[in-house]
């Protein structure tokens, strides 16, 4: 049997709003393998969320097909129901309700009985440090615990695989951690997580493999480091002692990389690319800046970030604001597109 | 690997965390009734934590039959006391009909806040959600019922159909609730706003229930405004209740206001379920 969990081929998914088409996901292919974490990265109205609704069968896709643990998403939907925790701006708990009704709900709904109901339930509010909390209506919770109950409710039936849409948008930097850290014990544990996200640090920290996704089609794949080396080796910055001495050094760097090395503003900075197969040239710089009597006390290798990297292959930037919407904004957003 | 930390009140820990997401057997699948059963618990618990939500359903009934009773009570049907008989059975079918709009406008609230997503990705029969909604809505319409009619005794109202008559009265307007909510449900799938269904439900609830013989007898009314009343299934709705309240039950109105629900149900309930399935 195929090891992958998720596997996707030429997905395709239309919006028709007042007779203008929008190809929101426009042949989308993403093979996960099981217990690995996959990240979608792009920026907002990319496709990210268009994919997960259809791979957790709340869309049915215009074409392509979908697998999600051998079950097909179209014809054997209420397999893949039973097989997938969903957590997202899409898929809430209720903010009427305490936690613990919240949770018991679908405890109830996924087939527990009374007793059995409220052992699980007691159970994840205590796991997820939300036992306190729990008679109390989820719209008094603050932003941390109320990602924490969404989280405990996707995994009420201990979900072989889970689907994470932009788990920590809105999140102060602590309670991201936790979500982090909670992906990470379940991944260990053997779920497969696939995870859509505007923010290039989280694909970094969690993701094996990563497809960036651009205008609904995939537009690089590859692990965090590949997508790196794709756009370059990275680049060298030094900061010398001696402002007097910077054109020294740049003519140094010059020669011993072969590429020609950029002056900040800083007038004590200096930074230049490392040319591909560059890895023995940058051992060597260090030695031959010494040699010219060049004091560098700081010195730094750097592989390029994950905004260059989109940089590169959009040819733009990623949007500055990626992060600072709020959960609630974006999706609507999205949607009003449609 | 131990995550500790964050939220000064919040510590999860590796081990318990593995210990509370681990199942170590899976529960077999529920049946249709007791998923329905459950969504019927929910708006129930919705009842209780937002019992503003009652007032609404409370206070209009409350006014309406102090208004009309005591402002034109007397000019319309000789004394107060005369037209309480007439009028209370009329208000009762117009509360009712009036809160069904909540049914489309809480489907759609769940719409906007992602929760019903959450339900559709769920392995359950898929109409539960939607019938158990409208089955814990039975409970706020019973709710209103009381109130009403306790009000109209109060002030008065003395139904000929004794306890019998009432009962078997607020039960048929129930089953005819149920059936209406559908039209509701499906404006709630339809349109983007919660305010949106409530404004577009109250411009088609407002004609039916002012253009009836809930306030006053039509026959004083132009012919082309009562022909309108004539056909308006509110006033077929108002009469066989008004019949039953009275102890002088009209077997037609009733049969009718019965085949209409069932129609409205057969017809509008997988309307309702074909948008469900198939929203985005």
């Amino acid at each position: 049997m195929s090891e992958l969990a998720v596997e996707a081929t030429g997905l395709v998914k239309h919006f028709t709003t007042r007779k203008q088409v929008t190809k929101a996901v426009d042949g989308i292919d993403l093979q996960i393998p099981t217990g690995s974490v996959f990240g979608l990265l792009g920026p907002n109205g990319a496709g990210k969320t268009t994919v997960v609704r259809m791979l957790a069968t709340l869309l049915r896709p215009d074409g392509g097909s979908a697998r999600v643990l051998g079950h097909d998403v179209v014809s054997d939907a209420d397999a893949v129901r039973g097989a997938v925790g969903l957590t997202g701006q899409y898929a809430s708990v209720d903010e009427d309700l305490t936690g613990t009704e919240n949770l018991l709900m679908l405890a109830r709904l996924y087939g527990f009985s009374g007793v059995a109901a409220r052992q699980r339930v007691e159970g994840l509010l205590e796991a997820f440090s939300l036992s306190d909390a729990g008679a109390r209506q989820v719209k008094t919770y603050s932003g941390g615990m109320r990602r924490r109950i969404d989280l405990a409710a996707s995994l009420v039936l201990a979900p072989r695989v889970l689907f994470l849409d932009e788990p920590t948008t809105g999140l102060d930097p602590r309670s991201r951690n936790q979500v982090w850290d909670i992906v990470r014990v379940l991944v260990a544990d053997g779920a497969t997580v696939l995870l859509t996200t505007q923010y290039l640090e989280e694909a970094d920290q969690l993701a094996d493999r990563i497809s960036v996704i651009d205008h609904g089609r995939v537009i690089a794949e590859g692990t965090s480091t590949e997508l790196k080396q794709s756009v370059g080796q990275g680049a060298v910055a030094l900061r010398l002692a001696d402002a007097g001495q910077r054109a020294v050094a740049a003519a140094v760097v010059e020669k011993v990389l072969g590429s020609e090395p950029t002056l900040p503003t800083d007038p004590y900075a200096l930074t230049a690319r490392v040319p591909d197969d560059g890895g023995d040239a940058v051992a060597a710089l260090l030695p031959a800046l010494s040699e010219a009597g060049i004091a560098v006390p700081e010195f730094s290798l750097g592989q390029p970030s994950l905004d260059e990297v989109f940089l590169t292959l959009t040819g733009k930037p990623l949007p500055d604001d990626a992060g600072t919407e709020t959960a609630g904004d974006a999706p609507r957003a999205e949607e009003v597109s449609r | 690997m131990t995550a500790q930390s964050t939220d000064h009140e919040a510590t999860i820990t590796t081990t318990s965390l593995r210990r509370a997401v681990a199942l170590a057997e899976r529960p077999s699948r529920p049946s249709a009734l007791s998923t329905t059963l459950t969504f019927g618990w929910r708006a129930l618990l919705k009842i209780k934590h937002v019992p503003e939500q009652l007032f609404d359903v409370l206070v209009s009934p409350v006014i309406f039959t102090l208004m009309f009773t005591y402002l034109f009570g007397g000019a319309l049907a000789g004394s107060t006391t005369a037209y309480i008989q007439f009028l209370l059975p009329g208000i009762l079918v117009q509360t009712i009909v009036i809160v069904t709009v909540y049914t489309g406008y809480t489907l759609n609230t769940d719409i906007t806040k992602g929760v019903f997503d959450r339900f559709r990705s769920l392995p359950i029969w898929r109409p539960a959600p939607i019938v158990g909604a409208l089955l814990g809505d039975t409970v706020r319409y019973s709710i209103a019922s009381v109130m009403t009619i306790a009000l109209g005794l109060l002030i008065g109202f003395r139904p000929e159909g004794g306890v019998v008559g009432v009962v078997l009265g607020v039960l048929l307007l129930l089953v005819f609730a149920f059936a209406l909510s559908w039209i509701f449900t499906i404006l709630g799938l339809l349109l983007r706003t919660p305010n949106a269904v409530m404004g577009v439900s109250m411009m088609v609830l407002m004609p039916l229930t002012f253009a009836s013989n809930i306030f006053v007898d039509p026959s004083t009314m132009p012919a082309a405004l009562q022909r309108f009343v004539d056909i308006n299934p509110v006033s077929h709705l108002v009469t066989a209740v008004r019949g039953l309240m009275a102890g002088q039950p009209d077997a037609g109105e009733i049969v009718w206001v019965l085949v209409a629900s069932v129609v409205l149900t057969a017809v509008l309930g997988p309307i309702t379920m074909h948008l469900y399935r198939t929203r985005h």
